[in-house]
């Protein structure tokens, strides 16, 4: 990032932090299969009354175009903030279509399905640049250290700018959100289960007092 | 008979990186690693090049050829005087390994430790 860039950047997330902005484009991020489309689901659901507007699949990069849905208007603890919501592809370092054939899927559509999580990984980077705060989801059942928190993380802190952990599938007996906590434990986390909506209205609380 | 086979490993110093631009570091990066090496930096790159890095290697994704890589580094350590804090240089890069992902595994990994394990091709 070149000086220019840098200075604008840092300067928007003061005059952000000094007038305390009620509108926020925030960007849902994570490996493949944490549950960033069950949750954007849930959150646009529960908030706006609209279906889900994301497909949900055990086959890795489900997502593989980032969705945008406007004005989601967040009420909770006397805070308020509406939220432009970006539902962003899975990121990953590598993508092998052979994965996707153990799903079933022919060789075919595994190679289609692999050029298009390519694109969408790279989708999910740009929108990096054009967003004022993350949700991370995290798979409370794996390991935290993969290298996709690790630098989505770091590109957060450099730029400033505020970052949720949501501790996802709470609902299976081996998570555990005590190891992503001490993995990062400078960042805010929630622990929820997207899926069955545990623990949903103290994201939304930290949402609203986070974001806005 | 016993066959060996053998890989390659380079260990980048952080003098030779600061004298690169982001871009020369992802080129040097990504075509010692599609040649099969593993790469290891001394100093990491920072937060912007490693998605950088990442999004290069999605365009050199090639069916048969090349998956993609294995990149681990540790959670980044912030540092640096109120300007490079003001003007977002506060984070430093830290020891990285990064390798093609067919070949290099990792087993374990927390804020003090990577554990990799390397497998060698036919």
């Amino acid at each position: 990032m070149g000086f220019i860039n840098s200075l604008k950047v840092s300067f928007e997330v003061w005059i952000n932090r000094i007038f305390k902005k009620k509108r926020a484009k925030i960007g849902i991020y994570g490996p493949p299969n944490a549950g960033k489309t069950t949750l954007a689901n849930r959150i646009v659901t529960d908030w706006t009354g609209a279906a889900s507007f994301g497909t949900v699949s055990p086959i890795p990069h489900e997502t593989r175009r980032a969705m945008r849905n406007e004005g989601v208007q967040i009420k909770a603890d006397g805070s308020s903030i509406e939220l432009d919501i970006v539902d962003t592809p899975g990121m990953a370092t590598k993508i092998d279509f052979k994965e996707f054939m153990a799903f079933g899927l022919s060789e075919v559509e595994a190679k289609k399905r692999a050029k298009e999580a390519t694109e969408g990984v790279i989708e999910a980077i740009k929108w990096l640049d054009d967003l004022d705060g993350v949700l991370l989801v995290m798979d409370s059942t794996e390991d935290p250290y993969t290298q996709v928190n690790v630098t989505v993380i770091g590109n957060m802190e450099a730029r400033g700018l505020p970052l949720l952990i949501v501790a996802n599938k709470m609902d299976l007996p081996e998570a555990s959100p005590g190891r992503i906590k001490a993995a990062f434990p400078q960042h805010a986390l929630v622990p929820i289960s997207a899926l069955e909506g545990s623990n949903i209205d103290e994201l939304y609380k930290a949402i609203a007092t986070h974001f806005g | 008979m016993i066959l060996m086979r053998e890989v390659q490993m380079d260990l980048i110093s952080g003098e030779k990186m600061e004298n690169l631009t982001s871009m020369e570091k992802i080129r040097l990066i990504l075509d010692k690693v599609k040649t099969g090496r593993i790469v290891v930096l001394e100093s990491g790159l920072t937060p912007a090049e490693e998605v950088r890095l990442i999004e290069m290697t999605m365009t050199e994704i090639r069916v048969d050829e090349f998956s993609g890589i294995e990149i681990e580094s540790y959670p980044s350590k912030k540092g640096g005087s109120f300007f490079d804090k003001l003007l977002g240089r506060g984070i430093k890069g830290r020891m990285t390994v990064i390798g093609p992902a067919n070949q290099l595994r990792t087993i374990e990994k927390d804020q003090f430790q990577i554990s990799t394990k390397v497998s060698v091709g036919d």
